[in-house]
């Protein structure tokens, strides 16, 4: 149980980088083997996807990528360890949230073709659009845990938000609300090292993201966040406090981005290769697999297995990219407003005679 | 009993709330009125939240939202951190999950540090749930100028608001049309930034909670006349009418005093109906004259009365400057002069 008043600077780690367990004492936690062996499968789904989402822009069909390769471990390790009935709030990195979440391809697909913005039927899957405005959806994050406490449910609300993210007005807003209130919203912020082209160390001069928790009167936690059992485990301690009315927690997931922040973006113009390579040596997939087969858990059948279904999951990606159509232009008008103002109204008769002139 | 329907059929539950208070017709001021619709709303349906900076225990700055936290505990009435983007973002996870948020930004020129939560996710987030998701936040704001205030409490921003797709607009110029225009804000399935004339807090009238008043996007006359219409909300409505009084009196002249009342969505219909019987236009706002809420009703009128109009659409209205100190601000706001110069160029022409 970590002191609101105290961050250690060192993350918890359970896995060591060779998979071997290390001899963390602060955290324990025996999962079902089901549950260890579908953290991978995830886990490898997620990088799968990831990299045909980068092949589909590279050959036009999405006009932009944020790929999350390396952030495997904190994002499925995070969003495997609450429940369906808690509320997710991503930033627009979160691939393997939204897949854990059980977001459909077409809907992922459509923010990067271009199809549609935010996320279209997201919230059907108690999963808020993405949000692109970086640290904004903090926000919405705490009003959705602060409903939570006046509907009287037990359900908890989780903002992804990265290092970058942490320097904004928003996000300090959100984290002094929701300590204010006792909300039950967990702050997991992956620190990938990198906004863009500026390192985490512009973004603060204190010892950690975690350690603005203290001014708060909250837990903050660091965690190693290319260890998808610790940052499970952490997220399911945290959800449990908030769950049990005990208020926030700030998680730090130490992680790393191994692609560009964006398909449009080259990363050789900030960061040198011997830093890739040194995080490259720590990635999540190759360590949690090391351990599942330290445990016995990991053996050919379940390699086969995860492997037809992330190559399953690819083929449906790419049909459902290849064979997407343009939305309807109209969808644009009556989803503006509940019901069409006069002047819309007159704005989409226009457009229509627009169309109706070039048919 | 009135029963408020904003919300089409067939869209998923809540709203329609039922009205439950007592028909009477109390002498209300502006202020008292709010309030009343306030603690009606929250009385005829408990998703109804209150907030923001001193709402709570102290009742508002100007005592707007007295007594709510007393009826109805600081879970529906509290008050917040002073923070802005955090007052309007948390509405927006609060509606997210059903709730009908009402909060308040203490002062017009505060709601700036808002911007971004109002542009970015109030507005746009229906659109970018693909229509899933309502968002019946009224996000009430003290606005405009002419009590003396210090700088950053008498700011219009309607126009901002007016060029972001996704919102209302509403400003209400009677205690009567701030009542039932607040009612009819917090069951609207949308955003409304709800705009409320300060200097007219304290004026006083007897209110009809029984009988809704016309809803969000129908103006209204205020005054009937032939010679020129006049276009105009919130606080100056006052002003327009007393100005056609004296012109009346000591003129002859007949003028309309159009209440836009809603500015998005806008009752065009009626402004059109009057300037064209008319022929003439002057549109009144205490904001700065370029890109201010005038240019678009004078545009509009051009493109769809250019054969009616017997004169330019004229505009009275505020300066280009930052709004001025307490001092200046009489000379500054537009007033019954400014607007019947105004009237007078449009009459000159043939």
């Amino acid at each position: 149980m970590p002191n609101s008043m105290t961050v250690d600077s060192e993350p918890v780690t359970l896995i060591a980088p060779d998979g071997t367990t290390t001899d963390e004492a602060r955290y324990r936690r025996e999962l079902a083997p089901e549950t260890l062996c579908w953290l991978y499968e995830m886990m490898v789904i997620t990088r799968d996807l990831d990299a045909e989402f980068v092949n589909l822009q590279r050959q036009g069909e999405l006009g932009l990528f944020a790929s999350c390769r390396g952030q495997e471990a904190a994002q499925i390790g995070a969003a495997a360890a609450v429940r369906k009935t808690d509320w997710l709030f991503p930033q627009y990195r979160e691939l393997g949230v939204l897949l854990l979440r059980g977001i459909a391809l077409p809907a992922l697909a459509a923010v990067w073709r271009g199809s549609w913005h935010g996320g279209p039927g997201f919230t059907a899957k108690r999963c808020a659009p993405i949000a692109i405005p970086i640290g904004t959806h903090a926000l919405h994050a705490v009003g959705a845990a602060m409903a939570a406490q006046r509907l009287g449910e037990d359900s908890v609300t989780v903002a992804f938000i990265g290092d970058g993210a942490t320097s904004t007005g928003d996000v300090h807003e959100a984290l002094n609300f929701a300590s204010v209130y006792h909300a039950p919203c967990v702050f997991f912020v992956q620190n990938n090292q990198w906004a863009i082209s500026v390192p985490v160390s512009r973004q603060l001069a204190g010892p950690s993201i975690a350690h603005r928790a203290v001014g708060y009167g909250i837990p903050g936690v660091r965690v190693d966040g290319n260890d998808a059992l610790a940052c499970y485990t952490v997220m399911t301690e945290a959800a449990a406090r908030a769950r049990h009315g005990r208020g926030p927690t700030l998680i730090e997931a130490v992680t790393y981005r191994l692609g560009a922040h964006t398909t449009s973006d080259d990363p050789t113009r900030y960061r040198s290769a011997e830093e890739l390579q040194r995080w490259a040596a720590l990635d999540p997939i190759p360590r949690y697999a090391a351990y599942l087969r330290h445990v016995g858990l990991l053996g050919d059948r379940l390699e086969h297995r995860v492997a037809a279904h992330s190559a399953r999951m690819r083929r449906q990606l790419r049909q459902v990219v290849l064979g997407a159509g343009d939305p309807d232009v109209g969808e644009l008008f009556d989803t503006t407003y509940a019901e069409i103002t006069p002047t819309l109204a007159e704005q989409r008769r226009q457009l229509q005679a627009e169309l109706a002139k070039e048919a | 009993m009135t029963q408020i329907v904003e919300r089409p059929a067939g869209t998923p539950e809540p709203s329609d709330p039922i009205l439950t208070a007592v028909p009477v017709k109390p002498n209300l001021t502006m202020v008292q009125a709010i309030n009343r619709a306030l603690h009606d709303a929250m009385a005829a349906d408990e998703r109804v939240l209150v907030f923001g900076e001193d709402v709570a225990r102290l009742g508002g700055v100007f005592r707007v939202t007295e007594g709510l936290a007393e009826t109805f505990g600081e879970q529906r009435c509290f008050d917040t951190p002073l923070a802005e983007s955090a007052i309007v973002g948390i509405a927006v996870g609060l509606a997210l999950r059903g709730l009908v948020p009402v909060p308040e930004i203490q002062f017009d020129g505060f709601s700036y540090p808002a911007f971004d939560q109002i542009a970015s996710h109030l507005a746009k987030y229906r659109m970018r749930s693909h229509g899933d998701i309502d968002m019946p936040v009224t996000v009430r704001i003290p606005s405009f100028g002419g009590i003396g205030a210090v700088e950053h409490h008498s700011e219009s921003t309607e126009a901002y608001w007016l060029h972001t797709a996704g919102l209302k607009v509403v400003v209400p110029s009677t205690p009567s049309d701030a009542y039932w225009l607040l009612r009819h804000a917090i069951a609207s399935a949308d955003p409304v930034i709800f705009l409320e004339p300060k200097r007219r807090y304290w004026s006083r009238e007897t209110v009809d909670t029984a009988t809704a008043a016309p809803p969000i996007g129908r103006a209204v006359i205020r005054r009937a006349g032939s010679d020129v219409t006049v276009l105009t909300y919130g606080g100056l409505v006052g002003t327009a009418l007393h100005a056609a009084e004296l012109a009346a009196a000591r003129l002859g002249w007949k003028v309309e005093v159009v209440d836009l009342r809603s500015l998005n969505p806008l009752d065009f219909e009626t402004v059109a109906a009057s300037v064209a019987k008319t022929g003439r236009a002057v549109v009144m706002h205490e904001g700065p004259r370029t890109l201010g809420f005038g240019a678009e009703l004078a545009a509009r009128i051009q493109e769809e009365l250019f054969y009616d109009l017997e004169a330019p659409v004229l505009r009275a209205t505020g300066f280009d400057t930052p709004y001025p100190p307490a001092r200046l601000e009489k000379l500054w706001l537009p007033g019954p002069d400014r607007l019947l110069d105004c009237i007078e160029k449009s009459l000159e022409r043939p």
